[in-house]
């Protein structure tokens, strides 16, 4: 167990993989020469040469369209984006291509591809750099979606992400790159996709989260603990899909109440399928109606102190939280 | 367009046998028999959707996949079958696949437009004009990484050249020397709008130039100039792994697809000249007769075997079954088709 980064888990799990299977490639803008728009490949060219880390120009729909091209053959491209954002550059690859292929060829073609890089926001720079499109990625079939929040959940879960066989969005964040956190050393430390994480056990109210609102979401419950001598309880989804609703309707059958706290603009968010799912599946268990902490809806603004309060932050959560188990 | 031999005395095509000649003529021949008698089925509303047909530009597929070798591959665009039939793929599954039926060659959820076959060497088929040149780029990339000596053909049409992911494919194809064959099939119209009416510059394959790209242009109706003109450009990407353009003049005798009534973009005049003038069966039959290789006794049994292989693919596609909605759920993860290999948990589906 070492204590790093999670910039320094994500990087530790490509190298891992790198070594491990000729097939795996890193890709993406700035990743060899620069080290890394964010210093997350930093030293890989070094170590493994451009064959395996490769430079691409800016030409996200070209460079993505080209690993999954590749993977179709057996390669196994983890492509970074600079910044999630992009994504929409590279819609049609990604979501028309990566995600339809297999099914469109009838089974006969998967698609062993990674697209990795940050998507949050609260950095302040702007609503084109800033998008979180965890619901719209999900929302195709085919894709799989993984967001962690910790360093030891980025290392397990894009190792395991790169070893599946499926296309596997993975999103990190600006924010979480510098957290410090424990991390099994041994190299086949995998976390499973679809495995949510109960980051805090509680018995009064349950918060469903994901990426980095987890870290507000434990922050606030630690707060609320000890002005209110109430008990959170805090799952990490982890994944978005394949999605571990199990463990979620256990806590909430456990608690009977639920807040959502995602960084998401609401309309058809992560949390609205969720709360779908709870009502549907664990109706009886709810003591009270289901409520969510999101972005406020609007483009992602740039005014530094505003950004914090446009996001979910500690504040917004324990709000929630407090009027959540009121309720 | 000029040539410094006439096409026939090039070493690719004088090196063919009597009996590889006719087999070109055969695959021509079979994907037009194929295509009218999907024309068919589709009037007789056996074929929902799109049907892009191929007929017209033959020589252009056949000439281009004739030259295939193990680690060359092919990808296109929707107007799909010609090469499918071109790499090898059963017929009966084709058809079956416009039928819907679970026979087809994408058990009925690809339709028309999304015909697959990785063994061999074909990887679609693709419904986004231009969306599939980087996949393309990405088959070549693929075969250089992992060691092999091939090339992938990008086929996409004149109306693909104008958009954004082929022009970052070719940058890319150029950039990293990889050994990808954009070929261009100038059909002339990107559905009803001529080239002149959607193309600036001096011309589409001139392009490469701003990439530092060979390319080449050449007819279309003939398959030996096809096969003389990709034959260069694929031992440039074979041997040197450098990527061309290869612009290749060709028609469609029907419309865009055929919910297309063709009527108010080009003349019957233009249509009728180009059949009369430059039909690639025509010409090849001709010219295998000049050449003694094929006889019109010959020419009309592999007709006849052609036709009756369409037919028998329709009863076949006729007699299969439809896909269930027990099967919609399939072929969407590598993991839920494999569920003794699968390693990730929770819920993948959400209905």
């Amino acid at each position: 167990m070492s204590v790093i980064t999670y910039r320094e888990a994500v990087r530790a799990a490509l190298s891992e993989e790198i070594e491990r299977d000729k097939n795996v490639v890193l890709m993406g803008e700035e990743v060899a020469q620069f080290d890394g728009a964010y210093k997350v490949s930093e030293g890989l060219l070094e170590k493994f040469g451009p064959e395996r880390i490769v430079d691409t120009p800016i030409t996200e729909a070209g460079f993505i369209g080209c690993g999954i091209g590749a993977s179709m053959l057996g390669v196994r491209p983890v492509m970074e984006l600079m910044f999630w954002s992009f994504y929409s550059v590279a819609f049609d690859q990604i979501l028309n291509n990566a995600a339809n292929v297999r099914y469109m060829s009838g089974g006969l073609i998967n698609c062993p591809i990674v697209i990795r890089g940050p998507a949050n926001g609260g950095t302040n720079v702007g609503a084109t750099h800033s998008h979180t499109p965890e619901n719209v990625l999900a929302n195709h079939p085919g894709i799989k979606v993984v967001v962690p929040a910790t360093a030891a959940d980025a290392k397990g879960l894009l190792k395991s992400a790169i070893r599946d066989n499926d296309p596997v969005m993975y999103l990190e964040n600006t924010i979480l790159y510098g957290e410090k956190g424990e991390v099994p050393d041994d190299e086949d430390f995998l976390i499973p996709l679809g495995l949510a994480d109960v980051k805090r056990e509680g018995t009064d109210l349950t918060i469903v989260t994901y990426g980095r609102c987890v870290l507000h979401s434990l922050a606030a419950a630690d707060q609320i603990a000890k002005e209110d001598g109430k008990s959170i309880e805090v799952v990490d989804l982890r994944s978005i899909r394949p999605l571990d609703i199990d463990t979620v309707l256990a806590s909430v059958a456990k608690t009977h109440r639920v807040l959502i706290v995602e960084e998401q603009k609401p309309f058809a968010s992560v949390g609205t399928q969720l709360s779908f799912m709870i009502q549907e599946e664990s109706f009886d268990e709810l003591d009270a109606p289901i409520t969510r902490v999101t972005t406020i809806d609007a483009p992602a603004i740039y005014s530094p102190p505003v950004e914090t309060e446009q996001l979910p932050n500690i504040g917004r959560v324990v709000i929630a939280a407090r009027a959540a188990l009121k309720a | 367009m000029s040539k410094d031999t006439l096409p026939n005395t090039a070493e690719i095509n004088a090196s063919l046998s009597s009996e590889e000649k006719i087999e070109l003529y055969r695959q021509m021949m079979r994907i037009r028999r194929f295509e009218e008698r999907s024309l068919r089925a589709y009037q007789g509303k056996k074929i929902g959707g799109f049907l892009h047909l191929y007929i017209g530009q033959e020589a252009v597929a056949v000439g281009a996949c004739s030259l295939m070798g193990e680690h060359d591959h092919v990808i296109t665009a929707y107007r799909d079958h010609g090469h499918a039939i071109a790499v090898g793929m059963d017929t009966k599954p084709l058809m079956a696949e416009l039928y819907g039926k679970s026979t087809g060659c994408s058990k009925g959820k690809g339709g028309s437009m999304h015909y697959f076959d990785p063994s061999n060497n074909y990887w679609g088929g693709h419904g986004i004009v231009g969306g599939q040149i980087p996949l393309g780029v990405g088959l070549a990339y693929g075969v250089k990484y992992q060691g092999n000596k091939g090339a992938s053909m990008a086929f996409m049409g004149d109306g693909a050249v104008n958009q954004g992911a082929v022009h970052e494919s070719m940058n890319l194809a150029a950039l990293w020397d990889l050994p990808c064959v954009f070929v261009i099939e100038n059909n002339r119209y990107s559905m009803g709008t001529s080239q002149v009416r959607s193309t600036a510059g001096p011309g589409i394959a001139e392009r490469a130039e701003g990439y530092g790209m060979h390319w080449e242009k050449c007819f279309g109706h003939d398959v030996y100039e096809v096969r003389e003109t990709l034959h260069k450009a694929l031992t440039l990407a074979r041997e040197d792994h450098k990527p061309s353009v290869v612009e290749i003049d060709t028609y469609r005798y029907r419309g865009h697809s055929v919910a297309d009534p063709d009527k108010t973009y080009r003349t019957r005049e233009e249509i009728d000249a180009y059949r009369k003038n430059k039909d690639p069966l025509i010409i090849f039959q001709k010219t295998l007769g000049d050449e003694g290789v094929m006889s019109d006794e010959l020419q009309k049994e592999i007709d006849q075997a052609a036709r009756k292989e369409a037919d028998i693919a329709a009863d076949f596609a006729e007699a299969s079954p439809y896909p269930t909605p027990d099967d919609i759920q399939d072929d969407v993860y590598w993991e839920a088709d494999n569920p003794d290999q699968r390693k990730s948990q929770g819920r993948l589906f959400f209905s």
